[in-house]
């Protein structure tokens, strides 16, 4: 005889105590360790979404789509750079390791960014003799670990990045876990291989902002003051930070919201740590507006940008350009079901399996395991990836979110991506208008400021 | 050839690097009061000597792989960092991070260095005949690090493999650090870089290795790790 069901109340889900906080607490109790993962926070949060464009109509009059010109081109670091970095587009890909992704991977993501005239990034571990030769524009990363920093890349690179924090984990350094410390990732980082490699969370040569402004003077002095440096930042302290790191001479501020992805952190640093890009990108804005820096250093923003319609919503609130990291990786194919040989689709879903996850779900590049060939030092699973393949599939995802870019910038009445400004959007939100310091639509309420 | 004189008092910081990096192969150049200017010879690939006649200030010699450069005098933080090839001297004090992350080349120190001698150090030589400060060789992953005198809190601090050698006293080890046997070997090696240091005052057989004692390379809560 089947039970008899449950009254309703019995099933009441407890908000403190929900099924997925008592799974975690079972989990810890068990593994007597936290949760690891790769990808940014899950939690719910205002984001770019919770913003809309008021586009033109008796007011401001549209520019055609398909016809009339509206430009993309971005110049990054022009303030104290002999050769500021040129840009097609402004959408750049963002650092990621060689290490916690595979070398096709890495090659896919330059030769995409080459194809659509935009830069990009190396990451913990150096740079990679494929990544620079697929990368017409590469800008190389000065890590806290400085893992295979070398000043010989240092020269050949287009750009520096000084990497203070990042979105995933401000404040947290990283890790590499054992499984993807190949032979070569090892050497590479001199380190032994096969080890769980700490990434450290602070620089071993300054401390604080004073010696940051010597130390960017050191790598323009070793590298004849050409090159733009950026500075990134883990998105907390925001406007603190930003006006700190133009003091110390940045040319750019990169500023990460805790959205952004990592290879692997701990799930506690993901959903706690950092503020949402949407406050970020005003708070980084409002900070070189108030140094009257803003048409002299460049906001680039990242953390969670995924389509043309963020990337517009950036640029109105005042960043020059963005950076996307997980998003050129899932159009290069991750949490995708299939990969692909010669021409065939081979089902993945029981590699997912394997790893106790499912295609639309993964986020187990901590694993080394990636089923697509992505995320891993593996030897069979990274030949899941055609580079070549993998390129033309990042280049047309970056050609369509700046077609979505210049279609609403059109729409605004904008001949140039950025003359997007503040006051194309209204907030859908109490909590986004609060954040970006726009009104709420249909009012002219700007939290805070009316 | 006579060396080339480059005066601080006459060229900034750029004009200098500028000039000491076009010089060819064998030059020589003098840096004259340089009055604790920073970034001075840094950058450079080109097999030269440079000789800083006086105080400098931050990242002296660093990202440097080729010269032979030489301070008469004391210098500030992190002296020949991310140094790759080339030695550097310094005839007197060194402020803190000596050496960090120096893939290769010498850094010698004939006075004290101040903390975190040594960190992140990746393969280069780092030399001090004083004392070091506290957290010296932090996170150190290859190379080596002699002191020949003492040693402050929390010397080693996560280390990879890096070795250090210290000939006075330990003020404590960091996390992961441990003391080992000294062999034939490791008196061989110390003998090697204190003569070539000219550190006549260490006794090669009579120095303390630190080495990592490996219990931090896989991260295990359950082991009762200690952070």
């Amino acid at each position: 005889m089947a039970a008899a069901p449950l009254p309703m109340d019995a099933r009441r889900p407890s908000h403190t105590f929900g099924p997925q906080t008592i799974a975690a607490i079972q989990r810890m109790a068990e593994e007597g360790h936290y949760e690891i993962r790769g990808w940014g926070a899950k939690r719910v949060l205002p984001t770019f979404d919770d913003l809309v464009f008021l586009t033109a109509s008796v007011s401001r009059y549209p520019l055609e789509g398909y016809r009339e010109r509206c430009e993309t081109r971005t110049v990054l670091g022009a303030r104290r750079a002999s050769r500021p970095l040129e840009l097609d587009i402004p959408i750049t890909i963002a650092g990621m390791s060689f290490g916690a992704l595979s070398a096709p991977a890495k090659i896919a993501l330059g030769r995409a960014a080459t194809a659509v005239g935009t830069s990009t990034t190396t990451g913990d571990g150096g740079m990679s003799e494929e990544e620079r030769a697929a990368s017409h524009l590469l800008v190389y990363q000065c890590l806290p670990s400085r893992y295979g920093f070398n000043p010989a890349d240092l020269k050949r690179a287009d750009a520096i990045e000084i990497v203070i924090g990042q979105g995933a984990k401000p404040g947290g350094g990283g890790m590499l876990l054992g499984q993807k410390v190949s032979d070569r990732v090892a050497a590479m980082r001199t380190l032994p291989a096969g080890i769980d490699q700490r990434s450290a969370s602070r620089h071993p040569d300054w401390v604080g902002p004073d010696d940051l402004r010597i130390k960017i003077e050191e790598l323009r002095e070793a590298t004849g003051w050409e090159k733009p440096v950026y500075v990134k930042l883990g998105a907390t302290r925001v406007g603190n930070d930003v006006k700190l790191a133009v003091a110390a001479g940045a040319d750019v501020v990169v500023v990460d919201g805790m959205q952004g992805g990592t290879g692997a952190s701990q799930d506690v640093f993901l959903e706690h740590a950092g503020i949402p890009t949407l406050a970020a990108v005003r708070l980084a804005a409002e900070a070189l507006r108030e140094l009257g820096v803003e048409d002299e250093v460049q906001l680039v923003v990242s953390g969670g940008i995924r389509t043309g319609a963020d990337v517009a919503k950036a640029l109105a609130l005042g960043a020059t350009a963005v950076s996307l990291g997980v998003a050129p990786l899932i159009a290069l194919g991750c949490n995708g079901r299939t990969w692909v040989r010669d021409g065939v689709a081979h089902d993945a879903t029981a590699d997912y399996r394997a790893l106790g996850t499912e295609p639309g779900y993964c986020h187990h590049m901590h694993t080394g395991r990636c089923p697509v060939g992505i995320a891993t030092q593996d030897r069979d699973l990274e030949a899941r990836l055609d580079p070549e393949a993998g390129a033309r599939r990042v280049a047309n995802y970056l050609r369509s979110v700046t077609m979505e870019l210049t279609t609403m910038a059109r729409a605004c009445g904008k001949s140039d991506v950025h003359n997007l400004e503040p006051e194309d959007l209204v907030a859908l939100t109490v909590e986004a208008a609060a954040m970006a310091q726009v009104p709420l639509a249909g009012t002219t309420w700007i939290p805070g400021r009316s | 050839m006579d060396p080339v004189i480059l005066d601080c008092t006459q060229l900034s910081t750029r004009e200098i690097n500028a000039a000491l990096g076009g010089l060819p192969d064998g030059a020589a150049a003098r840096v004259m009061a340089p009055w604790g200017r920073h970034n001075l010879a840094v950058g450079l690939d080109n097999r030269i000597t440079v000789r800083i006649e006086g105080n400098a200030g931050y990242f002296i010699g660093g990202l440097c792989a080729g010269p032979d450069v030489v301070v008469d005098g004391f210098v500030g933080w992190s002296v020949a960092e991310n140094l790759m090839r080339g030695t550097v001297r310094v005839r007197g004090n060194a402020s803190e991070c000596a050496g960090a992350s120096a893939h290769g080349g010498t850094l010698i120190v004939e006075g004290d260095a101040s903390s975190r001698a040594g960190i992140s150090l990746k393969g280069g030589t780092v030399l001090v005949a004083g004392d070091v400060g506290h957290m010296s060789g932090f996170m150190a992953q290859a190379g080596i690090l002699l002191v020949g005198g003492d040693a402050g809190q929390a010397l080693g601090d996560s280390l990879y493999e890096t070795v250090i050698y210290v000939g006075g006293s330990i003020a404590s080890l960091g996390s992961d650090a441990r003391v080992e046997d000294l062999t034939d070997d490791d008196v061989l090696t110390v003998k090697r870089l204190a003569d070539r240091a000219g550190f006549e005052h260490i006794d090669p057989g009579n120095v303390t290795r630190v080495a990592s004692a490996r219990e931090l390379y896989h991260f295990d809560a359950l082991a009762g790790q200690r952070y």
